[in-house]
């Protein structure tokens, strides 16, 4: 693996990582805030242990059942079509069609949600605190090491993809116990943005190679230039993207765009 | 909570965290790769146009979806 994707791997973990943590960090710190920061912690922590569980099975069964070419379609297109959502997404925030993800505004509903539950306690603990804290982490999480697993196992580098999560947990986390709020001035619809046109990226590369499983001796299909493809995938991603910003409105302005938020 | 609405709750968890809020994605990229399954298994082996093809397919898929996702909206 050359130095660019190495780059490329880590950049692309850290950024999907961060703007899941940095999702997961509201959710908790609007439970721990009105309710219980114990509770909170400790469905945080379980919902943890559930994802290093997850991520030991899931790494083991996808890197000992399936053959390379396979391992690289099958991962390669779940990543490409976890990437593609991230990009229509951040395309249609960009072209103004559908409202930027708010941070503050999730904030007041959780902490609303939270003021209205019922006090209901289960083995000491705030169970409601603990069942949404433990959702949040576990849901955002998942998406995490899923794009820890793809990119590793197909970067063949696992470590560093990992280190990339975790550099972004501990960011996460050591800004999340300073400030005691959600973070709401990250420009999550770029970080968004960047990481949907490195997972288009590299999961057009990878799914594409692995179709090689169909050809006599399952061999990947080659990329022009090899590794350099990849540049010029991302290239293409970038530039369509931008394209699209510019031309959507207009064939929206036909008719009137509905997209809701989420 | 039975066993059936616990494997329920399993796979909506999954089809929701795979094929997300927009299934036409998912879907789009299913068809281009069948296309590209297609083309491989007719092609000779180590044709160098298959993958800048396929690529292009994937890529052209995605911007009809997104072309159709904003005029049905």
């Amino acid at each position: 693996m050359g130095s660019s994707t190495t780059w490329a791997l880590l950049a692309a973990t850290f950024t999907a990582s961060f703007v899941e943590f940095v999702e997961a960090l509201t959710i908790v710190v609007a439970m721990g805030a009105t309710r219980s920061w114990r509770s909170a912690l400790a469905g945080s922590a379980v919902a943890l242990a559930a994802l290093a569980i997850l991520t030991a099975v899931a790494g083991y069964a996808i890197v000992n059942w399936l053959p390379r070419s396979a391992l690289e379609l099958v991962v390669g297109a779940l990543l490409l079509i976890l990437g593609l959502q991230w990009l229509r997404k951040a395309i249609l925030r960009s072209a103004g069609l559908k409202a930027l993800h708010d941070e503050d505004e999730v904030y007041r509903l959780e902490v609303a949600a939270a003021r209205a539950a019922g006090d209901e306690r289960r083995a000491g603990l705030d169970w409601f605190s603990f069942v949404v804290s433990f959702k949040g982490v576990f849901l955002e999480g998942a998406e995490v090491v899923f794009i820890v697993i793809t990119f590793g196992v197909n970067a063949h580098d696992v470590p560093l993809a990992a280190a990339g999560a975790a550099a972004a947990f501990a960011v996460v986390v050591a800004i999340g116990a300073i400030a005691h709020r959600p973070l709401a001035r990250v420009p999550e619809n770029t970080l968004k943005y960047t990481v949907g046109v490195l997972l288009a990226t590299f999961g057009t590369f990878w799914s594409v190679e692995g179709l090689g499983v169909f050809q006599p001796g399952s061999a990947d299909l080659e990329w022009p230039g090899g590794d350099w493809s990849i540049l010029g995938l991302l290239v293409v991603w970038f530039v369509l993207s931008r394209v699209l910003v510019r031309v959507l409105p207009s064939i929206a302005s036909r008719g009137v765009p509905a997209v809701a938020a989420s | 909570m039975t066993l059936s609405s616990a494997l329920r709750a399993f796979g909506r968890f999954w089809l929701d965290f795979l094929v997300g809020d927009d299934w036409k994605i998912a879907a789009g990229v299913v068809l281009a790769l069948l296309v590209g399954v297609a083309l491989t298994l007719s092609a000779t082996t180590g044709a160098d146009w298959l993958a800048p093809v396929i690529g292009g397919i994937v890529i052209l898929v995605f911007v009809a979806e997104m072309v159709l996702d904003v005029r049905g909206s």
